[in-house]
C-alpha cells in the first residue's frame, strides 16, 4: 500500500491511528532482532495518534502523512526522544528541539515511532558499527522466533546461524530495516557518501538522496556538513515523493539550505520517456563488481531504451579519484565536527579529575568508538597547517573537477545517469566484517559518494532479486535541483 | 625689528636642537641603538544586542549561562546563522578606517580544546577577512611634548565569535564555565608593526576607541572587556632592518595598561639584548600593579590551529550599489551612514576656529564639552575659537573637576557662558575674573555673569594713569627682580606682573601691564 492509499483507509476511519501506531509498535517488537531501533518512543508515538485521531475526526487533517508511523535515524535531533547517534558518547543526550524535518513531519501529522540504528555518528556504510550492536537485514535473516531457538540448540550452530544474516547496509540501517520490515510507512535517514541509497538497495526499498540545500540540516548530527542530507526511505516511489515535498523547503535556520521557493514536485502518471536522455557512466563500471548487478543494469538500460528513452555512453572521467577525495574532505570535517564532544556541555563526562585537558581526552577515548576516533586523528593531520595544501585544499580542488564532470554531462544534453548503487548484494556480516570500517567505506561508497561530492540528487530504486534471493537496486542521477525527474 | 624676531626664531630653533640632542645623547650613553617595534590586535565586542550566529542577548552582568542560545553551547546539529547588524557594524567600522572591503568574504574554524570554547573551535575569518588595508591616522601626546601625527596601517579586520568563560577553583579542584559571552560578535584588528612605543599605542587604542563610539560600533568599555588589546613587541637597531623575536602581550584591559606594559616590554628586551640574553618568542600577561608583564604559562609549543572553511556558513556577500534584496547588505548604503570622524572633526576645528592641534584633540575626545563649543560658537558672530576653548576646557572643566560635578550637573547656562566670552573677548574682564564669575555662578545658577561682574566691579582695569601707578610701585618695591631684568633675567619679568595684577585684585589688562612695565624698565636702564 502507498501512504495515499493508507492515508485513505485512515480517512475513511476503517483504520484508526491509535490501532495503527499499536500495530507499528508491535511489528517492531516482533522484529527486535533485526536490532532496528535505538529508542521507542512509545508513549509520544501514541500521543501523536490520539491528536492525529482527533483532527481526522474533526476533519482537520493536516496531510497525507496524518497519522502515519514514521520513524527517524538516531542522528535527527528529536525533542525530549534520546538521540544518541549510536554513540556512548551521546548515550545520554535527549535534545530540547526537533530538527527542521522531524519538525515537518511531527506538523504533517506523523506519528514518530521511534529512532533508528545506526553506524556509530553515520560512518560507516554496514551499519555494524553502533555503540548498540549491527543491524540486520530483514531479508533472510532468521526471525526472532527461530534466532532464540538456535540458542536453545547447540552451540557451533548458534554461532553459524549468527553470521549468517545479511548486513542491512549504512549508516542508515535501522531505518531501511524499519521500513522493510513495514514497522512504518517511511524513515528519515541520512545521506553522506551512500548511506541512504545502500541501505535502500541491500533492504529492497527506496532511498532517495536530494540536492543538497533542499532539506534543511538544522538538528541533523552532521557527519560532513557539506555533503550531509536527510536521505527519504520508503517502500515506492510515490511515498518517497510525498514525503519529499513536505520536507524541503528554504529554512532560516540552515544558511545552506536555498532560499527560493520550492515547488512541489508532481509526478506524471504519463510520464513520457521519448523526450529524455540517460547516460550510463563507463567509470562505474568498476572492477569488482557482481556479474548479477551489471545485469541488471544492463537489463534496465534495455528496457528504459524500449521504453522510448534515448540511452548514450557518458563519461566521468575523474570518478576514480573520488573516494580518496571523499575520505580526505570526511575526516577533516569529522576531525573538526567531533570537537565539540568534550564532556562539558553534555553527552559522556568521564570521572577523570587530573585536569581539564585529562578530562577530555579520557571523555573522548571512552564515549567515541576506534573508527570515529582514527577519523578524527586522520582528518586532523590533513589539516595540520603543512599539510592543508596537499591534502585538503588537492582535495577540494578534485571536488570540483568531479562536479564538472557531472556537470559537462548534464550540458551535453544528458537527463540522467543510470549506475549501480553498490557493488553487489547485501554481503552477509561475517564477510562484510573481514574488511575494517576504512576498507568498507572505499568499495561501498564507490558508486554512491560521487554524488554528494557535487551535490547532486539521486535515489536508489530496487530493480530485481539476486539469486541468493537478495534484493538489489540501481540508482539514478539527476543535475542538482532536478529532483523532479 | 625684523631681524630680532628672525633671530629669536633662530634662536628657539637652536635651542630646540639643541635640547633635543642633549636628550638623546644621554639616552645613546646608555642603550639608544635599540628601539622599540609595536604591533597591535585589537578585539572589540560588537555593540548589537545579539550575538554574531544566535539570537541570545549580548547584555554584560546577566546571571551566569543566561544568554545561551543551543548553538552557543555547541548542542548536535545545531547551525550557525549569522547575524545582519554585527556584519553592517563591522562594516561601518572598516568603512570608516578607510578599508577594502572584500565583496565576498568566507568564516573558518580554528581549533583548539578550551573549556570555555563549547565547539572545540571558533568560528573567524582566517583566510579571507570582511576587510583589508585599512588606515588609522591619530595624534600621539607624549607626556612631555608637543603632539604629532601618527598613521598605522590597519592589514585586516575580521568578524569572529567571542569565547566564554572560566572559572577555576584552586582548592575544589573546579572549572566553572559561563558561556553568556560565548558567541558575542567581535571585530578583531591586526595592525601592522608600525609603531615605536607605548604611548604610540595608546593613542592608537584612543583614537580606535573614539572612532567606535562615534560609529556606535562598541561601547569601549574596558573595564568590562568590550575592547581588548594584543600587543606584538620587539626591538630592533636603529641602523638595522632585522627585528628581534617577537613576545605577545595578551589582554590588556586600561588604555594607561597598553602604555605601560609596552614600554616595559620594550625596556626588558633592551636590557636583556644588553646583557646578551635572548629574548625568547613567548606570550606574556600584562601586571597592571608592577606595571610589568610576565610569562604565560599555556602555549608553551606553538599552537597549530587546523583551520578549516566553516561548511555551515556560505560566502558573506556584500552589495556595492543598493539593493532590493533585505538580506544582503550594500556597501554604498552603509558608507552613507558614516558620521564625521574625529580626525575631520579635529581638522575643521583648526581650521574654522584656529585652534592648535592639543586643543582639537582634547575638545574631539571629549563629546560633551564638543558640543558645548559648537552651541556657544553657533550663537556667537565670528567667534574667536581660542577664547571660547579657554572658556569651555580651562575654565568651565576646572570648575567642574574641582567641585566633583558631572556634566548633566552643569550649573553655568550657555546664556551666562556667552556672556563670559563677550566680557573676555571684549576685553572687559581678565581670565580671572572668568573663573571667579563661575565660582560665583556655580553658588547661584540664577545669578548673571554680567550682573555679578557689575556688582563687584570686576572689570577689566585698563586706565593707563592707574596700572602706571601700580606699576612704577612695584618697580620700587623690588628692586633687585629689575636689576636681574636688565641683566638679561627674562624669568624675572613674569614675577614683576603677577605682583602688579595682585595689587589690582587680579583685573588688570596684561598686555597693557606688560608694555607699561617693559617702558618703565627701559627708563630704569637708562638711569
Amino acid at each position: 500500500m502507498t501512504i495515499k492509499q493508507l492515508s485513505k483507509e485512515l480517512q475513511d476511519m476503517t483504520i484508526a491511528p491509535t490501532k495503527l501506531c499499536e500495530a507499528s509498535l508491535k511489528r517492531i517488537k516482533n522484529s527486535k532482532y533485526l536490532n532496528n531501533f535505538i529508542t521507542i518512543s512509545k508513549e509520544l508515538a501514541y500521543e501523536q495518534a490520539q491528536a492525529s485521531e482527533k483532527l481526522i475526526k474533526a476533519g482537520e487533517t493536516r496531510s497525507p502523512l496524518e497519522g502515519l508511523p514514521v520513524a527517524v535515524k538516531d542522528n535527527f535531533c528529536t525533542k525530549n526522544i534520546r538521540t544518541s547517534c549510536a554513540s556512548k558518547m551521546l548515550e545520554n543526550f535527549i535534545p530540547t528541539y526537533n530538527a527542521t524535518v522531524v519538525q515537518k513531519l511531527v506538523d504533517h501529522g506523523a506519528v514518530i515511532v521511534g529512532k533508528t540504528n545506526m553506524d556509530e555518528f553515520a560512518m560507516g556504510s554496514g551499519a555494524v558499527d553502533s555503540a548498540f550492536g549491527p543491524t540486520k537485514n530483514v531479508w533472510k535473516t532468521p526471525s526472532g522466533h527461530l534466532k532464540v531457538n538456535t540458542f536453545q540448540g547447540n552451540q557451533t550452530k548458534a554461532v553459524d546461524a549468527e553470521e549468517d544474516w545479511f548486513i542491512a547496509g549504512g549508516s542508515s540501517g535501522g531505518s531501511a530495516a524499519a521500513v522493510a520490515s513495514g514497522a512504518c510507512v517511511a524513515a528519515l535517514g541520512s545521506d553522506t557518501g551512500g548511506s541512504t541509497r545502500i541501505p535502500a538497495a541491500y533492504c529492497g526499498i527506496v532511498g532517495l538522496k536530494p540536492t543538497y540545500g533542499l532539506l534543511s540540516r538544522h538538528g541533523l548530527i552532521p557527519l560532513v556538513n557539506s555533503m550531509d542530507v536527510p536521505g527519504i526511505l520508503t517502500r515506492n516511489v510515490d511515498d518517497t515523493t510525498l514525503i519529499f515535498n513536505l520536507l524541503a523547503g528554504w529554512d532560516p535556520k540552515d544558511s545552506t539550505t536555498v532560499q527560493e521557493d520550492f515547488e512541489p514536485i508532481d509526478l506524471e502518471s504519463d510520464f513520457n520517456l521519448r523526450n529524455i536522455t540517460i547516460g550510463i557512466p563507463q567509470e562505474y563500471h568498476s572492477p569488482g563488481i557482481d556479474a548479477q548487478v551489471l545485469n541488471s543494469w544492463s537489463s534496465v538500460t534495455t528496457l528504459l531504451e524500449k521504453l522510448g528513452a534515448t540511452i548514450v555512453p557518458v563519461s566521468l572521467p575523474h570518478t576514480k579519484y573520488s573516494i580518496a577525495c571523499y575520505s580526505i574532505l570526511n575526516h577533516c570535517e569529522v576531525a573538526s565536527n567531533m570537537a565539540r564532544y568534550d564532556g562539558i556541555e553534555y553527552g559522556l563526562r568521564s570521572a577523570e579529575q587530573q585536569s581539564t585537558e585529562e578530562m577530555f581526552a579520557k571523555s573522548r577515548s571512552q564515549g567515541l568508538n576506534q573508527v570515529v576516533r582514527g577519523r578524527v586523528i586522520s582528518g586532523n593531520y590533513f589539516l595540520l597547517s603543512r599539510n592543508y595544501e596537499n591534502h585538503f585544499l588537492q582535495a577540494l580542488r578534485l571536488r570540483r573537477l568531479i562536479a564538472n564532470d557531472f556537470l559537462n554531462v548534464w550540458a551535453n544534453g544528458v537527463d540522467l545517469l543510470l549506475t549501480p548503487v553498490t557493488l553487489g548484494e547485501a554481503p552477509r556480516f561475517s564477510e562484510f566484517t573481514l574488511k575494517d570500517n576504512r576498507e568498507q567505506c572505499a568499495t561501498q561508497d564507490y558508486c554512491t559518494q560521487p554524488a554528494n561530492l557535487a551535490g547532486c540528487p539521486a535515489i536508489s530504486i530496487p530493480t530485481q532479486l539476486s539469486k541468493n534471493g537478495m534484493p538489489l537496486g540501481l540508482q539514478l542521477l539527476a543535475p542538482n535541483f532536478d529532483d523532479a525527474i | 625689528m625684523q631681524r630680532s624676531v628672525k633671530s629669536r626664531a633662530v634662536r628657539q630653533a637652536i635651542n630646540f636642537c639643541r635640547s633635543q640632542h642633549s636628550k638623546v645623547a644621554t639616552e645613546s650613553e646608555a642603550p639608544a641603538e635599540w628601539k622599540g617595534v609595536v604591533g597591535l590586535e585589537i578585539h572589540a565586542q560588537i555593540s548589537t544586542s545579539s550575538k554574531l550566529f544566535s539570537r541570545s542577548s549580548t547584555e554584560f552582568n546577566s546571571p551566569v549561562n543566561e544568554n545561551v542560545a543551543l548553538f552557543d553551547a555547541a548542542i548536535p546539529g545545531t547551525l550557525p546563522v549569522i547575524n545582519k547588524a554585527c556584519v553592517e557594524s563591522a562594516l561601518l567600522t572598516a568603512l570608516a578606517l578607510q578599508c577594502r572591503i572584500n565583496p565576498a568574504s568566507t568564516f573558518d574554524r580554528k581549533h583548539y580544546f578550551y573549556a570555555d570554547m563549547p565547539a572545540g573551535y571558533q568560528i573567524t575569518q582566517q583566510r579571507n577577512a570582511l576587510a583589508n588595508n585599512g588606515v588609522l591616522r591619530f595624534y600621539v601626546t607624549p607626556p612631555d611634548g608637543k603632539p604629532y601625527l601618527k598613521s598605522s596601517k590597519l592589514k585586516q579586520l575580521q568578524l569572529e565569535q567571542d569565547s566564554g568563560k572560566s572559572l577555576h577553583d584552586i582548592e575544589g579542584r573546579k572549572s566553572l564555565v559561563d558561556l553568556n559571552r560565548a558567541g558575542i560578535a567581535l571585530m578583531e584588528l591586526v595592525f601592522e608593526p608600525d609603531l615605536s612605543n607605548g604611548e604610540e599605542a595608546a593613542s592608537l587604542v584612543k583614537e580606535l576607541a573614539l572612532i567606535f563610539r562615534k560609529l556606535k560600533t562598541c561601547s569601549c568599555k574596558m573595564e568590562e572587556g568590550a575592547l581588548r588589546v594584543d600587543a606584538n613587541v620587539s626591538v630592533q637597531k636603529t641602523n638595522s632592518t632585522t627585528l628581534g623575536p617577537r613576545t605577545e602581550i595578551k589582554n590588556i584591559n586600561s588604555i594607561r595598561g597598553v602604555a605601560n606594559a609596552i614600554n616595559f616590554e620594550i625596556q626588558r628586551q633592551i636590557d636583556a639584548n644588553k646583557r646578551n640574553e635572548r629574548v625568547v618568542v613567548e606570550t606574556r600577561a600584562y601586571d597592571a600593579q608592577n606595571k610589568s608583564t610576565v610569562a604565560m604559562r599555556d602555549k608553551e609549543e606553538k599552537q597549530d590551529y587546523r583551520f578549516m572553511p566553516e561548511p555551515n556558513l556560505p560566502p558573506l556577500r556584500l552589495a556595492k550599489g543598493e539593493t532590493g534584496d533585505k538580506k544582503i547588505v550594500s556597501i554604498d548604503a552603509i558608507l552613507k551612514r558614516i558620521p564625521e570622524l574625529p580626525e575631520t572633526l579635529r581638522e575643521k576645528l583648526m581650521n574654522e576656529f584656529d585652534l592648535v592641534p592639543i586643543q582639537a584633540i582634547n575638545l574631539v575626545n571629549d563629546e560633551f564639552l564638543l558640543e558645548l563649543f559648537y552651541e556657544l560658537c553657533n550663537q556667537i558672530e565670528n567667534p574667536n575659537g581660542r577664547t571660547v576653548y579657554g572658556i569651555i576646557m580651562i575654565d568651565l572643566l576646572s570648575l567642574l573637576k574641582q567641585n566633583s560635578i558631572s556634566y548633566d550637573k552643569n550649573p553655568i547656562s550657555t546664556g551666562n557662558l556667552l556672556e563670559l566670552y563677550h566680557l573676555k573677548q571684549g576685553r572687559l574682564i581678565s581670565s580671572h575674573v572668568v573663573s571667579k564669575v563661575m565660582d560665583a555662578l556655580n553658588q547661584d545658577p540664577s545669578k548673571s555673569a554680567q550682573k555679578i561682574v557689575e556688582e563687584n566691579s570686576w572689570f577689566l582695569i585698563n586706565d593707563r594713569e592707574v596700572i602706571l601707578k601700580v606699576c612704577t610701585e612695584v618697580v620700587a618695591e623690588n628692586q633687585k627682580k629689575v636689576r636681574a631684568v636688565l641683566k638679561g633675567k627674562k624669568n624675572s619679568f613674569g614675577p614683576l606682573i603677577s605682583a602688579v595684577d595682585k595689587k589690582l585684585n587680579n583685573q588688570v589688562d596684561m598686555q597693557l601691564a606688560r608694555s607699561i612695565m617693559e617702558e618703565l624698565i627701559e627708563k630704569e636702564r637708562n638711569k
